[in-house]
């Protein structure tokens, strides 16, 4: 077996576009979910705005790229605040349940033969991201090579951008959540009651921090648009969002670096074990080689939903998290 | 707002009893200085009226007891006076602003803050930082200013003095940077008045403090809450244990089944016939003071 092949996919895809897309809809759902205790089941909704702001606006509209971003944003700001509005007063189930229709709603809609020629349909939108690549400064032959699996100078491109959108993202979350803001956040998790009491508007806090995890999600989508110069519905259904939350509760929720820690892994494990086991049934391994390579491709996703089991046993705060904080739940 | 703590001491209390000297022993009495009036305040749970008030006053800079027996309607009126839930019926003035329907939050920025009966401390935040929560007009709460330390970071530091006062006061300090779910039972209540107190309030109303907490420190709350007093501040407080209510309160209101049964002195409420019939089901014809009756079988419940 090529263990070297077999580290270079996990190295690439750690720290790839994936990676970083997940990553920052992580960091918004922390936001959300780990800080203020909003249940936002529908982060897949936040992206595919953002993907599909850019797409349109360039090819429908024929606007720049940048007008897309902007947009995408406000359309993000103004999805949350919709969906706020009948649900952040009442119990934190209905925001799920709210949010995980709303997906949908996304979803099909974008999806939709009716507007086939305005969102493309079930193959999405491709060719738009050129406004983009218009900033790189790298020039068109530069590439990297890692073991075996190379990257231009596109790839290379949006990898830079989008890491440096990640760090970005966590110093200001760092920044809101360190500040007395973020302690009203921590509170409204903890007994939203309690907050009201002391004379805080817990419906504005609670607003407040799902626009804003709403606008990562939406940033996330303009990394995943970019990131494959295309959009394609099928991407933004609710396993995306499942996927985001399980690498924000691997990472270790409410924490800064949880989301980035989380999906390092979760994406060095998920590519790992499928180039693993398809070079094990390449190369013959007992046992393993009774599968086929698309079998594989879907055992890999139990072998990470029992390692996800596994650390919820041994370790229910995540990989950052705070044992002992934890702890306090059940007293 | 309230004045220095040192103002000599008991001289408020000579005050409030002197003011509630003449005022009639009848529900619903008129007080010469209420901060908070109370008129037909009704609230149904189905076919089933926790709190139907006619009228009642609470008498600034006092500390008035309301008491009555396990589903009088007591924490429901308290509910129903912060905000927290909508009457059927009913207005209330605040230092005379109409405050019904006002939403909780503003109800507490007015100066009227209260606690709860199953005690909220926020359990993943140490003492300390449920402290800084509870101070008011906090510049690094505004989403803008907060990434900007240097906007909020003075501010935060006089918040933090003032909360290790405060939580010397209470005798919490050596605690300030544990897990407030660290806590016990009635040293959360402590930090929950105490949390409270952040907030310069100029009425407390308090949810049974007193539920679950040791003898001992029984006595330094009674302490505390008679030097809230001192500060010029109104307390209302809900309490089941008649020896406390006797010790601390200047004036008993008493409910039973939703209404105002009956207001006085905590001496003649507890020879008042009603109350000892809505206390004891009528079969006895002693004096809750004389028996040594003390309603404390009732603990904190969680
Ligand atoms: N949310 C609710 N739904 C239905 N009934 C309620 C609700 N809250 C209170 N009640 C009822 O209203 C009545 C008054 O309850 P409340 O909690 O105000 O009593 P209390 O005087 O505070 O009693 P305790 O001394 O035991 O705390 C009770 O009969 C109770 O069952
Ligand atoms: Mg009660």
């Amino acid at each position: 077996m090529d263990w070297g092949y077999i580290l270079s996919v996990m190295v690439v895809s750690a720290f790839g576009v994936e990676a970083i897309v997940f990553g920052l809809a992580a960091i918004g759902v922390n936001m959300q979910f780990g800080y203020t205790g909003l249940l936002n089941f529908g982060q897949s909704a936040f992206m595919a705005v953002g993907g599909y702001s850019v797409a349109v606006t360039v090819i429908e509209f024929g606007f720049n790229f940048w007008v897309g971003v902007i947009l995408g944003l406000v359309i993000a700001a103004l999805l949350a605040v919709i969906l706020g509005i009948p649900t952040l007063r009442l119990r934190a189930d209905y925001l799920a349940i709210v949010t995980i229709a709303a997906a949908e709603i996304v979803r099909l809609l974008v999806r939709s033969v009716t507007f086939k020629d305005f969102f493309g349909g079930s193959d999405g939108k491709q060719s738009f991201a050129s406004g983009f690549f218009a900033l790189s400064p790298l020039a068109s032959d530069v590439s990297l090579r890692i073991g075996p699996v190379a990257l231009n100078n596109r790839q290379i491109f949006v990898l830079i951008v989008g890491w440096a959108i990640v760090f970005l993202g966590c110093l200001l979350v760092w920044l809101m959540v360190r500040s007395p803001w973020g302690r009203v956040l921590k509170g409204i998790r903890e007994d939203e009651d309690a907050v009201r009491s002391l004379g805080k508007n817990v419906y504005l806090y609670k607003m407040q921090a799902l626009v804003i995890g709403g606008m990562f999600g939406a940033i996330a989508g303009f990394v995943y648009a970019v990131g494959n110069e295309a959009v394609s519905p099928d991407f933004f259904g609710t396993d995306t969002t499942f996927f985001v939350y399980a690498i924000l509760i691997l990472g270790g929720a409410a924490r800064v670096f949880g989301p980035v820690l989380g999906t390092v892994i979760f994406w060095a494990i998920i590519q790992g074990t499928d180039v693993f086991l398809r070079s094990a049934i390449d190369v013959g391994v007992p046992v393993i080689s009774l599968m086929n390579g698309t079998q594989a491709a879907v055992v890999r996703f139990m072998l990470v939903g029992l390692g996800i089991m596994l650390l919820m046993i041994f370790r229910p705060q995540g990989i950052l998290g705070d044992r002992k904080e934890l702890a306090l739940d059940a007293r | 707002m309230p004045d220095s703590p040192d103002a000599a001491s008991g001289s408020r209390k000579d005050a409030a009893v002197r003011a509630l000297a003449d005022v009639p022993r009848t529900p619903g009495s008129p007080k010469p200085d209420p901060i908070l009036v109370a008129d037909h305040v009704i609230r149904r749970f189905g076919g089933l009226t926790a709190v139907d008030v006619e009228h009642v006053e609470v008498q600034r800079g006092a500390i008035t007891a309301l008491i009555g027996p396990n589903g009088a309607g007591k924490t429901t009126f308290f509910n129903l006076l912060t905000g927290f839930d909508t009457p059927d019926t009913g207005s209330w003035l605040f230092n005379g602003k109409d405050i019904a329907g006002v939403p909780s939050y503003k109800v507490a920025r007015l100066g009227m803050i209260r606690t709860f009966q199953l005690t909220k401390a926020l359990s993943k935040m140490t003492v300390l930082e449920n402290m800084r929560l509870g101070a008011t007009a906090q510049k690094g709460e505004r989403l803008l200013a907060s990434m900007f330390g240097f906007l909020w970071g003075a501010q935060e530091k006089a918040i933090t003095e003032k909360a290790d006062d405060l939580l010397k006061r209470f005798n919490m300090h050596a605690k300030r940077a544990d897990f407030a779910g660290e806590l016990s039972g009635g040293q959360r209540k402590l930090l929950e008045m105490a949390r409270a107190l952040m907030t310069d309030p100029e009425m407390v109303m308090l949810d049974e403090p007193m539920a679950g907490v040791n003898p001992a420190l029984t006595q330094s709350l009674l302490e505390h809450i008679k030097n809230l007093r001192e500060q010029g501040m109104t307390v209302l407080f809900v309490e089941h244990d008649m020896d406390m209510v006797r010790d601390i309160s200047d004036w008993v209101i008493v409910m039973a089944q939703g209404k105002v049964i009956a207001e006085g002195p905590p001496d003649e409420v507890m020879r008042d016939e009603a109350v000892i019939v809505a206390y004891l089901g009528g079969h006895h014809d002693k004096a809750l003071t004389s028996t040594g009756v003390s309603f404390t079988e009732e603990g904190e419940d969680q």
